[in-house]
């Protein structure tokens, strides 16, 4: 699988050269979110507004309202939870074309509980006008500016930095409101996001060889939500749907599928793998992983319970873990 | 040049016509325009240069809130005038004053004197905590603080543009015990905002009471001149040191600190301290009294 190291960095620059209504914002993380070469790029585009989000929100609108398009980085945790009276009054009530790119999302961070985003999709989705989209992976990470570039309203951006695999090919890029449809088996449905998906893509191949057919979506746009693709494969699913998130299982993707389901009246069981109603702690990302049951052994021990057998995959029958090094070169700090 | 005479006037006719209303309606915020009517006076009267609006308006009915499917939104901004690179823009930050800016427009031939009719009535813009649909409100301001850090943002935007006219924020004091405020002071003046400008109705009031017994903002001309914006202490019922310190040139954000009195005019109020947040009448005999102070008011006319 192709590594790729830090694809925002140039992508934005180089999708910037042609828009010059796009601003970028930053409190104080802007190596950490990967605009520090955009700043020195465009230097006159470029808003430090300091450790202060509230203000910078609020500045957000009035730049949007004057036809910016102001590009918020920072942390996740600091955009929704920091600032979160100041996104829905000055910037989503109003409707403003700003981009909200919130950076470490769930629990791939050690930054501890003070950095996790575990409730952002959850609050994001519940934001009216707010369109809410995520990337799993380079490509995605590559196209999800023009993906959501004629949205006029505004978005949250759950991004991914530093290194990451290429999942889904260059060619295929991003399109708002569309799942991808990675595996197909008439058995067990699971629908991933983000960084999950890689993990399932690890436990779908081993579950397939054991004669398990597995559907497997990836779905990077959690609001509007429920595309052709994604309901399809949750009808289905004879043995039930497995939803596997970064974030709380309460109002993220599992719930986004159960309302789904109940709206559909489609007849399934769902188990959704996640964070279970708890904050996390500062570890490496597998670590984490593992401990809350977000890796392919977890969606493998429960495609177990659902179809009723044991399926004897080691942890050698699943993918070598890919391990990130916790200082690893691409990123501007230990986080 | 509007005359110091004719700023007087247009505080008092705003005064009264709040007056008027709150009797009419058996309450509502009566001290925010004894106290800031003055302000309303020399921001209508004098200072905003705006563009102009085709006769009184009449508000329409409340459009919906602004979404993808409702691009009709209407701004309550059109009371205002159409914006333009020369031009001010004004923002409303404590929307509470909504009652306030409503008979300020109306005095000032912006909005239809009917308009009030439909004051706090079901389906009306005529917002009692007034949004951005609301005659002459721009932006979503009923979450104190946020109007002057939206205001940053539009200044900057318009300095990016070499833009000479000027962002003006109405402001309330209470205001100045939010963190944001002090966020956004440090961000405009970080960024020579001098097209921003902030006048603030500092009637030492809020809804608990008087500011001194819930939170204090003092010395807060000192605190925000420490955080790099200029910043004057006026007496807030001289509609011409009003104006003439709102218009002092300045390369960095002015903030006008204009000290009121919530009873100006009507020592009658007073009688409710420390409350002095929302009148509500609390029987037939202090309306009564009410009623009878208007009428005075009237006959002094």
């Amino acid at each position: 699988m192709e590594l790729v190291s830090r694809p925002h960095v140039d992508n934005f620059i180089k999708w910037s050269a042609t828009r010059p209504e796009v601003l970028v914002l930053s409190a104080d993380l802007t190596n950490s979110c990967e605009v520090g070469l955009w700043r020195d790029t465009y230097p006159d585009r470029f808003i430090t507004a300091g450790m202060a989000e509230q203000n910078m929100l609020s500045v957000a609108g009035g730049l949007a309202r004057e036809g910016f398009v102001p590009f918020i980085h920072t942390f996740a945790v600091f955009i929704y939870r920091r600032a979160y009276d100041q996104l829905a009054m000055s910037v989503a009530y109003p409707n403003l074309k700003v981009r909200l790119v919130g950076f470490l999302p769930g629990i791939i961070t050690p930054g501890g509980v003070t950095h996790q985003a575990i409730e952002d999709i959850a609050i994001m989705r519940a934001t009216p006008n707010m369109t809410v989209v995520e990337t799993g992976d380079a490509t995605e990470v590559e196209s999800v500016l023009d993906a959501i570039e004629h949205v006029d309203g505004p978005v949250y951006l759950r991004m991914l930095r530093g290194e990451m695999p290429r999942l889904f090919p260059a060619d295929e890029p991003m399109v708002i409101g569309q799942s991808r449809l990675l595996s197909e088996g008439d058995d067990v449905t699971v629908i991933t996001a983000g960084v999950t998906t890689e993990e399932a893509l690890r436990a779908t191949q081993a579950l397939e060889a054991r004669g398990v057919g597995i559907t497997h979506v990836h779905v990077s746009t959690h609001k509007p939500f429920g595309d052709p693709i994604l309901h399809d494969a949750l009808r289905r699913a004879r043995q039930g749907v497995i939803t596997l998130e970064n974030h709380v299982v309460t109002g993220g993707l599992g719930s986004a599928v159960a309302e789904h389901i109940a709206d559909c009246g489609i007849g399934t069981r769902l188990v959704r793998l996640g964070l279970q109603d708890t904050y996390a702690h500062g570890a490496s990302k597998p670590y984490l992983m593992r401990e809350y049951r977000l890796d392919a052994a977890a969606l493998v021990e429960t495609v177990e319970q659902l179809v009723g057998r044991p399926l004897a995959i080691t942890e050698e029958d699943l993918d070598a873990v890919r391990l990130d090094a916790v200082h690893s070169a691409a990123k501007a700090e230990a986080l | 040049m509007t005359t110091t005479a004719e700023l007087e006037n247009l505080a008092e006719r705003i005064r009264n016509r709040v007056f008027e209303h709150v009797l009419k309606n058996n309450g509502g915020y009566l001290s925010q325009a004894l106290s800031a009517a003055e302000i309303f006076a020399a921001l209508y009267g004098s200072v905003l240069k705006l563009g102009p609006v085709e006769g009184p308006l009449v508000p329409g009915e409340f459009p919906g809130v602004p979404s993808n499917s409702n691009r009709a939104y209407n701004s309550g901004g059109r009371f205002n005038g159409a914006p333009g690179p020369d031009r001010d823009r004004f923002l409303f930050s404590p929307a509470h004053y909504a009652l306030v800016l409503y008979a300020a427009l109306i005095e000032a031939g912006r909005l239809d004197p009917s308009a009030l009719d439909q004051f706090n009535a079901d389906g009306s813009t005529m917002e009692m905590i007034g949004a951005e649909h609301s005659p002459g409100v721009e932006t979503t301001t009923g979450s104190l603080a946020q109007a002057l850090s939206q205001g940053a943002g539009i200044a900057l935007a318009r300095q990016m543009r070499g833009e000479s006219g000027r962002t003006w924020v109405f402001m309330s004091d209470g205001e100045f015990q939010e963190g944001q405020t002090w966020e956004a002071l440090q961000f405009a003046s970080y960024y020579r905002l001098g097209g921003l400008r902030a006048v603030v109705d500092a009637n030492g009031q809020q809804c608990d009471g008087a500011m001194d017994d819930v939170m204090n903002i003092e010395p807060v001309v000192e605190r925000i001149r420490s955080f790099g914006c200029e910043a004057v202490s006026v007496d807030g019922h001289d509609t011409a040191r009003l104006a003439a310190e709102m218009d002092r040139p300045s390369s960095q954000p002015v903030i006008v600190i204009a000290r009121t009195d919530p009873a100006h005019t009507l020592p009658l109020l007073k009688e409710r301290a420390p409350v002095l947040h929302y009148l509500r009448f609390t029987s037939a005999e202090e309306r009564e009294r009410y009623q009878a102070a208007y009428d005075e008011r009237m006959a002094a006319i």
